[in-house]
């Protein structure tokens, strides 16, 4: 039966890469189409009527909306190397982590890089420092979020492994996760983006930084 | 064996959040403790379950704390397989599911808080967006049924009649507070009225609302508190 898997995406969101990131390490055939938002494309608006945003997963013909929707239904479809524990009270806390850093992290990292002016980034880099904290804790005596392998949360994370790099970078911001402050976060930062199925899904480096310096600007010129 | 399968919520009761877990634990026959929390005082144990958030509702069980509402009911789901599965089998289903129960939880619910919490212009334009987001719900609640709702029951309840329930169930105290109707079963909500009165029949959601003037008075409470910090 030949299966037919697309993902509607864009190269530099982290939302889109997370579920590229899931089907790689599951060894998943998809076919990728890029989206240009300025210029929605009258699939994306076919298949994501509600939202009209990307990642949009669709399998066999059936959309899929909301990337850490899409990454439960690509666990439960596809059965090898799973994503997800077995543990009903460990895949609440995968899922609590996921949203926490999807509500509260994203927010800080995009106003500690980007916020209006110098006192709001500090205010938004504090915040930020208390958040990651968190993550640092969870993180005791594991190698992944997921434990021995990458899991669901190591995928969520992907903002915090390897755009927040990119973000600093962009805008000059100083260092908001530095080996210091954060020694387990950024040793996992590290393993993180030498899994190859992350590797593979990452946006090229030089082109992401270029862009978004571009698209925000370097406002933080004191180190 | 006392300590086995120990569950107990702690919560608020006007909060439609905590309402959901207490539907679900109720919903599945799980017989547990209830912590009203004041929030203006928060207890030690409920800063101890929940460091990050510091809110209700928190699910303990056997004396490890769960937090955030949706996550609490899938937990629910997951460990206690009696009674009705919150969520089907299909994965594809459980995909359209959970993508509604967000919808409901962000596009609606926060934004029928900030009716609440708001008045004049700011409160016009949200009235108008959530009516816009009650128009795509329905749709969705079409697409997920193509071929027709079935006949609510309590074997048959699952995660988004929660979530229809705590968010609507007490819409005549919303609309007695506003002075407006939120949920319009004429206009554009036909599919989602009719399943909220059902639901509303049902014995296990009859005994867990609190009464309507209980709800009207910690609605206008809320109001007026927001309303207060908000004028210069």
């Amino acid at each position: 039966m030949a299966e037919e898997v697309l993902v509607f995406g864009t190269w530099s969101s982290p939302y889109g890469r997370r579920v590229e990131m899931a089907l790689k390490l599951k060894g998943i055939e998809y076919k990728y189409i890029e989206e240009d938002l300025t210029n929605k494309s009258p699939s994306l608006l076919k298949y994501n009527p509600v939202h009209k945003k990307i990642p949009v997963l669709v399998h066999n013909g059936k959309p899929v909306a909301e990337s850490l929707v899409i990454l439960e239904y690509i666990d439960e479809t596809w059965k090898n190397h799973p994503i997800f524990p077995k543990d009903p009270y460990e895949r609440a806390n995968a899922r609590f982590w996921a949203k926490f850093i999807d509500e509260k992290c994203l927010p800080a990292i995009r106003k500690a890089c980007w916020g209006e002016d110098q006192k709001e980034r500090e205010k938004a880099a504090e915040e930020l420092s208390k958040l990651l904290q968190f993550l640092e804790n969870e993180l005791e005596g594991k190698r992944y979020f997921g434990g021995g392998t990458i899991g669901l949360l190591d995928i969520a994370a992907n903002m915090i492994g390897y755009w927040l790099g990119v973000f600093e970078e962009a805008s000059g911001a100083s260092e908001l996760l530095t080996r210091e402050k954060f020694p387990k976060l950024f040793n996992w930062a590290n393993e993180f983006v030498s899994v190859s199925a992350i590797k593979e899904s990452l946006p090229p480096r030089d082109k992401h930084v270029a862009f978004m310096r571009k698209r925000f600007g370097m406002v933080n010129t004191s180190k | 064996m006392a300590e086995e399968n120990k569950v107990s919520l702690h919560g608020f009761f006007a909060s439609p959040y905590v309402r959901r877990v207490d539907l679900a634990l109720k919903f599945k026959g799980i017989p547990y403790e209830y912590v009203e929390e004041d929030l203006k005082n928060k207890s030690s144990l409920l800063l101890k379950y929940n460091p990050v958030h510091k809110k209700v509702p928190v699910l303990v069980h056997n004396g490890k704390p769960i937090v955030e509402s949706l996550v609490i009911l899938e937990y629910i789901d997951e460990t206690w397989k009696n009674g009705p599965r919150f969520l089907p089998e299909d994965p594809y289903k459980r995909a359209q599911i959970r993508f509604w129960a967000s919808f409901v939880h962000q596009q609606v619910f926060e934004n029928m808080v900030l009716i609440l919490k708001t008045d004049g212009e700011a409160q016009e334009k949200t009235v108008k967006e959530v009516s816009e987001k009650l128009s795509l719900l329905e749709e969705g609640i079409k697409s997920i049924f193509p071929e027709g709702i079935p006949i609510i029951n309590q074997e048959n309840v699952g995660l988004l009649d929660i979530l229809i329930v705590s968010t609507f169930g007490s819409y005549k105290a919303q609309e007695e507070v506003l002075g407006l109707k939120l949920i319009d079963p004429e206009k554009t909500s036909p599919l989602l009225f009719s399943r909220l009165k059902a639901l509303l029949e049902l014995h296990v959601v009859k005994g867990a609302l609190p009464p309507h003037e209980k709800v009207v008075g910690a609605l206008k409470f809320m109001r007026q508190n927001a309303l207060n910090s908000a004028s210069v």
